[in-house]
């Protein structure tokens, strides 16, 4: 076999010229919309057993109580408004592109960036508001 | 010379007509969540006690028993169809409608779950209006 000169350069993907770092963005925010989403449905249940609970009388309400007022349960709850903002927000992200609209990768960065730190903001504000009226739960 | 199959010639029939009724249900349940949600988490931090008397008789409302009710089954409902697409995207084969199938199961065992735990306080205050 003869040798080769020079490394070999293998033709790439004509969709991988296109991956960058802002692609690897955009790429993150497509698969954090499942992942919050998947965290919702989650969340859902917790939402579910405390109306359960609530249905069951006092005694049942007071147990769960309880269980809602964990750490564990109160940071997962941050966890759970992150999602549920970042999933609005993307989700009307989502709705906008099925009327035909947003698809400039510019504007698509730009729409991307937007939800993400509206996400953000709005989650700071909730967990701020919601400590300073003296974190019931 | 027709394309159709014989027996889609005996039969007539059109298609089923449902190819976008996931994708078209998975929008509507959508569009309901973005405006229930808000109402949903609004309402949480504008309440000012958790305590069992004050959250039941704010569910017992007819009001918020009502838009409770609906948004816990759209809820359950886009919960199905999203984590159906998921389902779909990393199993396959039998296991793959296994799955869905259980998946479709859970979810409208935790939609009626929630329903009727919310109709439950919602009839049993009705006894003790003023």
């Amino acid at each position: 076999m003869a040798k080769r000169e020079k490394p070999l350069v293998r033709p790439l993907s004509p969709f991988m010229h296109y991956v960058n770092g802002q692609t690897l963005h955009t790429m993150g925010l497509s698969i954090l919309h499942r992942i919050t989403g998947v965290a919702l449905t989650v969340g859902s249940i917790l939402l579910v057993y405390g109306l359960v609970a609530a249905a069951s009388g006092a005694e049942n309400y007071a147990a769960a109580q309880q269980c809602f007022s964990s750490v564990w349960i109160q940071s997962a709850l941050v966890g759970w408004l992150f999602s549920f903002c970042y999933h609005f927000f993307n989700g009307i992200r989502h709705l906008v592109w099925d009327t035909g609209r947003g698809f400039e990768l510019a504007t698509a960065r730009k729409s991307g960036y937007a939800v993400f730190f509206a996400a953000l903001i709005v989650t700071a504000i909730l967990v701020v508001l919601f400590v300073r009226a003296g974190g019931a739960a | 010379m027709s394309l159709r199959s014989p027996i889609g010639q005996v039969l007539g029939l059109g298609s089923a007509k449902a190819g976008a009724h996931h994708w078209w249900m998975q929008r509507v349940t959508a569009v309901a969540l973005a405006l229930l949600g808000v109402w949903f988490v609004a309402s949480i931090f504008c309440a000012t006690s958790f305590e069992y008397s004050a959250v039941t008789t704010w569910i017992a409302n007819p009001i918020h028993a009502t838009l409770l009710s609906v948004f816990i089954a759209a809820l359950a409902y886009h919960s199905q169809l999203g984590v159906q697409v998921v389902i779909e995207d990393y199993v396959h084969g039998a296991t793959k409608t296994v799955t869905i199938v259980l998946s479709t199961f859970f979810h409208v065992i935790v939609g009626a779950l929630g329903v009727i735990s919310v109709l439950r306080i919602a009839f049993s205050a009705a006894g003790s209006l003023e």
